[in-house]
């Protein structure tokens, strides 16, 4: 059977058991809506939380990224993973003890404050949008790709799957759907990783295999890995190329950014116990780990395959997938000396490095783009985000693989964006309305608006795939570094400082904010041109300036805080109760 | 002070022990030998990895997960001793 079938097939058949598990479990009370009614098993809980946490990033993006940073790519693999450390031993089981449904819930109760709650409530909503617009951008090109609609007809139907299951079963309908998902994503992603493995190494574990030495040769992969980027002009893969103090603070930033992401947090508040709460963050690393350790080897495996097929072949004699992702765009070749060959070199290979396609084809009926080439001698661009979906067919894997990797994708793009949805949509109908503008409102009217802001928070997102705003790269460090710098100081002197008042905490976060937000904006959007180690202070680059950030903001709070007046004697008590698993 | 706060007070920093003990093995696993001693590391090699390398890119994910098993295990235990346990 031809690949685009069989992924009709698979993808059909996927979406198929979603929907079904959505309408098996529908919400009808507003903690079922918001915490799934708070019974939900640490193990289903796990996996829930590793599909909402391995975005279409974490499936579609990472393995690629790393492939092109080689080294310099651990800090998305320690980073990402390390933040489940603090979240279990420093957040988890004391958010579970305090039993309430939302983050800003926490913050506003521990700090006494509406100020505070509303603070909260604006971070978590620009974090989690910040998020979603990336996912719909990953449905879009799983989309385009693989089952040839148009990327617009691609968003829609995303949307309305994620609107039958979020909308109906809220927190309850997207826990059981995640599970599944994370079960379709952890199948697609390593399939292909085993099959590269032993057909490159023989050895059927692609955590060994990149490890081992090749079949073909008396070499270790990574040995040759090295040998052959150096030879077409790379630096060595596993050499950093970035400063040590901002592979440090990056990969600080991303773990402490996770420990402080809303959509992570508020999965604890599911399981009925603190102990669950510890036990559940446990069973998520582990899901999860199993991905991220996969991921270094797909991606050593990616690179010397690419180079291998690429590098010095005949753009005729390219493989299918070469000249299928060219049509999408997300590949160009500039034959720069005329000899039909591609080379493929480090540096840039046109001016302003994306490809402008215009409608013409060249000799060899390659695109031809309007950009300038550079002047060095790479006549290749790769968008790194196709590594992962185009590997089985690089490795010429059977269709099914290729079919099989898609669902995964769109498993891991729909799960994420359903559990950002969801903390969305409490922040408006519980944190902004209940809590905050309209006390008076009854639980079903509560509920009727959770569903509306799920809904509308849909289409926002829908908008942000079908026009995806051309910083949607730029922000995602923005996403990390704020949740850095604000809600995870919060959460952390709440549970670990009775003495923290009101006014530390909010100036804390507004500062840590503040400070977080302006360095990035100005590096990334006001004057790109500075964005190099000579400008950075102390040499850390936007992505990793959370970290200062957060320093800011546990600095602030706790100056502020001993020179104003205590909390009151009833938050001294909130504070005994949430260290306490069992008891008042 | 009465029976109750003694027990609350030393649970507590039985508690905080035990988090700043398993944090220091998180940060010498990851920022000590995936960053700051990789060079060193790099210099052992285990099959084709470079130590350092290893440990940014496997060895430190793999010690994150024991934590957190160790973590529940430890905090289990504790909860029982001071009977603060919830079953």
């Amino acid at each position: 059977m031809d690949v685009q079938l069989l992924t009709y097939i698979i993808v059909g058949a996927a979406f198929a058991l979603y929907i079904a598990i959505a309408l098996w479990s529908r919400a009808s009370s507003t903690g079922e809506f918001y915490v799934a009614g708070g019974g939900v098993h640490p193990i289903a809980n796990g996996m829930a939380t590793a599909a909402d946490w391995m975005s279409a990033a974490s499936f579609i993006s990472m393995a690629g990224i790393i492939s092109f940073m080689g080294r310099d790519g651990s800090v998305y693999l320690m980073g990402w993973t390390g933040g489940y450390v603090l979240l279990a031993l420093l957040l988890a089981p004391y958010l579970r003890k305090f039993g309430k449904f939302t983050v800003p819930d926490f913050i506003g109760d521990r700090y006494y404050s509406n100020t505070a709650r509303l603070v909260a409530v604006i971070c978590l909503i620009f974090i989690s949008f910040t998020y979603i617009a990336g996912q719909m951008r990953g449905v879009g090109i799983v989309f385009s790709r693989f089952l040839e609609v148009d990327i617009n007809t691609g968003v829609i139907i995303g949307m309305a799957i994620v609107f039958i299951y979020a909308v109906l079963g809220g927190m309850k309908g997207i826990t059981y759907t995640q599970v599944a998902q994370y079960c379709v994503l952890i199948f697609a992603y390593m399939v292909p990783a085993i099959f590269i493995s032993i057909l490159m190494t023989g050895n059927p574990i692609p955590q060994l295999g990149f490890g081992s030495k090749l079949l073909t040769e008396d070499i270790y992969l990574l040995d040759k890995l090295n040998l052959v980027l150096n030879d077409i002009g790379f630096n060595s893969y596993t050499d950093f190329n970035k400063s040590k103090i901002d592979i440090f603070c990056i990969t600080a930033a991303l773990m402490i950014g996770t420990a402080g992401l809303p959509h992570v947090i508020v999965r604890f508040f599911t399981v009925p116990r603190v102990k669950d709460a510890r036990t559940s963050a446990g069973w998520a690393l582990l899901f999860i780990a199993i991905l991220y350790l996969t991921a270094p080897a797909v991606s050593s495996f990616a690179r010397l395959n690419f180079v291998n097929t690429v590098d010095n072949t005949a753009y005729a004699d390219t493989p299918n997938w070469f000249k299928n992702w060219e049509d999408i765009g997300l590949i160009s070749w500039t034959d720069k000396n005329k000899d039909g060959i591609i080379q493929y070199r480090s540096g840039n290979a046109l001016e302003k490095n994306k490809p402008q396609f215009t409608s013409e084809r060249g000799q060899y009926n390659q695109r031809l783009v309007i950009n300038n080439p550079t002047s060095n001698a790479n006549e290749i661009y790769i968008d790194r985000d196709i590594m992962v979906l185009a590997n089985p067919e690089i490795a010429k894997l059977p269709n099914w693989v290729i079919a099989l990797v898609a669902a995964g994708a769109l498993a891991a793009a729909l799960s994420t964006a359903a559990g950002l949805l969801l903390v969305i949509s409490s922040a408006v109908s519980h944190d902004l309305m209940k809590k905050t503008i309209k006390p008076s409102i009854t639980e079903k009217q509560e509920l009727l608006l959770a569903r509306i802001s799920a809904a509308t928070a849909i289409i926002i997102a829908g908008i942000f795939g079908i026009y995806p705003p051309a910083f949607v790269a730029q922000v995602v460090a923005f996403a990390f570094g704020l949740a850095a710098a604000s809600i995870f100081p919060a959460l952390v002197m709440g549970i670990f400082s009775k003495r923290m008042n009101q006014y530390g905490a909010i100036c804390g976060m507004l500062s840590g904010l503040t400070f977080t937000a302006s360095y990035i904006v100005f590096f990334k959007f006001i004057s790109p041109e500075y964005n190099n180690q000579e400008y950075w202070f102390l040499g850390i680059s936007p992505e990793g300036i959370g970290v200062i950030g957060m320093v800011i903001n546990f600095l602030i709070a706790i100056i502020i805080s001993s020179i104003t007046k205590p909390p009151p004697i009833e938050v001294y008590k909130i504070v005994d109760i949430i260290r306490m698993p069992g008891g008042k | 002070m009465n029976k109750e706060k003694i027990n609350k007070y030393s649970y507590w920093k039985a508690n905080l022990k035990i988090v700043s003990i398993l944090l220091s093995i998180w940060f010498i696993s990851s920022f000590g030998a995936g960053i700051i001693f990789s060079d060193f590391l790099d210099k052992i090699k285990i099959g084709g990895f470079e130590l350092g390398f290893w440990f940014a890119q496997q060895g430190s994910i793999i010690i994150f997960v024991l934590l957190i098993v160790i973590y529940c295990f430890l905090m289990n235990r504790l909860d029982k001793k001071f009977e603060v346990s919830e079953d």
